[in-house]
């Protein structure tokens, strides 16, 4: 486990030209608190690739892996 | 055993009193609804009972009294904090827990120790003095100590830390105290029961029912309960009660682990705390060291416990502490603590009319269990915020007025 470091959830980020305030704030701090089936950025460090995994969050399960681009 | 003695044990009139009424069946509607029997939740009904005249309160606990984070923490009070509104709230907080026992008539085991929050660079020796500086013009006692005051107290302490961390200074709070986590629950609900309010256990909240803005009722395991006020004190399942509730929140939950060691000999007077090595010790009444570390480094809703933080934990402890080397680890555990991004918890109204939280815990709840309670049930009872918690309000995400407590979090995390 100590290879891998946690970035947190894929998130898409507005267009802050365009987006409201409320929009705004809520990609900056809100997340999605509740356990599911999450994708997530994590970074394998030895070898520095990031790649996309998803993740099981209420029971640690990694579901599929891979690099970003390349899922659906 | 004596004849009288059994006389007693048989009378209907010397019986024991029970801690806690059972109640058969729910009411169909209360004044108030408390989700969470823990600490927080219970001394919120304690103090709507006996302050506000609150009464006719459901408490609902999907577990059993106490078993959430109220019994998984390790048992730390301070007030030393970074912010003024820190300062000011945990302060308040020490104050009462004092007086709990006496006020509970159960002996909390309360016990004043005196806190060292340990500083192993120069920067953290900077933080401690700006802490000691905002604490002491808010009449906390705490002061930057050199490090021949942290041997004097702790004289096995292994300064240098195995040569590679070496203790240049500490912040010394010497209110820091602990206490038994359990009683602590266990005080408040009685004091409220006795009061008048019901506490259910095995009662899961499933569903909260919203009418126009409006919470009017929850759905439960046992069935619909109909109330204008509900208030949330889930720690670690905030995240699913504002989920039913509709909308959404910073607050993101990863597990926090902690171990204790068998009983030894009582050698450990004051509460260490090391954020560079990633430790909290502290030995309790019955000679157990408890013990600390860091957050998880990802998110997990559960309580599962691990070897790498056993190893991780022992590895730091032994550096400061070298003599324990033939002590055992009997037991660890995991609580799922509810992070905010400013390490200050959410606590007041929200976008619901009725629904008030008091969640974003994190690592940092135990220790504020009598203000939390305190100030929430005037939220509740008032329908506006106390003035100790303003700037902890939801809102303050959305008005980027963030209450940034980080500096203060016992542990680097």
């Amino acid at each position: 486990m100590s290879e891998f470091v946690y970035h947190g959830e894929v998130r898409n980020e507005p267009d802050s030209e365009t987006c409201s305030d409320s929009e705004w704030t809520d990609y900056v701090f809100n997340r999605s608190g509740i356990p599911a089936v999450k994708k997530e950025w994590w970074c394998h460090t030895p070898s520095n690739i990031w790649f996309i995994a998803e993740r099981d969050t209420a029971k640690d399960h990694v579901l599929r892996t891979y690099l970003y681009g390349e899922g659906s | 055993m004596p004849l009288r003695l059994i006389r007693y044990a048989l009378s209907s009139k010397h019986h024991e009193p029970r801690m806690f009424t059972t109640h058969d069946r729910m009411k169909s509607s209360y004044d108030v609804v408390i989700i969470g029997a823990g600490g927080h939740g219970l001394a919120a009904a304690y103090y709507l009972a006996r302050d506000h005249g609150i009464t006719n309160v459901a408490v609902l606990e999907r577990g059993y009294i106490g078993g959430g984070n109220t019994g998984r923490n390790t048992t730390i009070i301070r007030s030393n904090y970074l912010t003024p509104e820190g300062v000011k709230f945990y302060d308040a907080s020490v104050n009462l827990w004092k007086d709990l026992s006496a006020e509970f008539d159960l002996n909390l085991f309360y016990s004043t120790r005196g806190h060292y929050t340990l500083a192993h660079t120069d920067s953290a020796v900077r933080t401690m003095r700006w802490r000691a500086e905002v604490n002491k013009h808010y009449g906390v006692d705490s002061e930057l100590v050199g490090p021949d005051h942290v041997k004097k107290a702790c004289p096995q302490i292994d300064l240098s830390c195995a040569g590679h961390a070496p203790i240049l200074g500490a912040l010394y709070h010497a209110p820091g105290a602990i206490a038994r986590h359990d009683a602590v629950a266990w005080g408040y609900g009685k004091g409220a029961d006795m009061r008048g309010v019901e506490i259910h256990q095995q009662t899961e909240v499933q569903g909260l029912d919203i009418q126009g803005g409006k919470i009017v009722g929850v759905n439960t395991s046992r069935g619909y309960i109909s109330t204008g006020k509900v208030l949330s004190a889930v720690a670690g399942f905030t995240p699913r009660v504002t989920a039913m509730a509709g909308f959404r929140t910073p607050i993101f939950v990863h597990p926090l682990q902690a171990m204790v060691s068998e009983p030894i000999k009582p050698w450990l007077d004051p509460i260490l705390v090391s954020g560079s090595l990633h430790i909290y010790i502290s030995q309790t009444a019955r000679g157990e060291l408890v013990m600390g570390a860091s957050l998880d480094p990802y998110e997990l809703h559960s309580t599962r416990s691990t070897l790498d933080f056993t190893e991780s934990l022992s590895a730091h402890m032994l550096e400061m502490f070298p003599f324990l080397s033939h002590v055992k680890v009997v037991r660890q555990w995991s609580g799922m603590a509810d992070m905010t991004p400013d390490f200050a918890p959410i606590m007041g109204k929200t976008p619901v009319e009725g629904l008030y939280l008091d969640a974003g815990w994190g690592t940092w709840g135990f220790k504020a269990t009598p203000i939390s309670g305190k100030t929430m049930a005037h939220t509740v009872a008032k329908d506006e915020p106390h003035p100790l918690i303003t700037g902890f309000s939801l809102q303050r995400f959305a008005d980027f007025a963030l209450t940034g407590e980080k500096g203060a979090a016992s542990v680097g995390h």
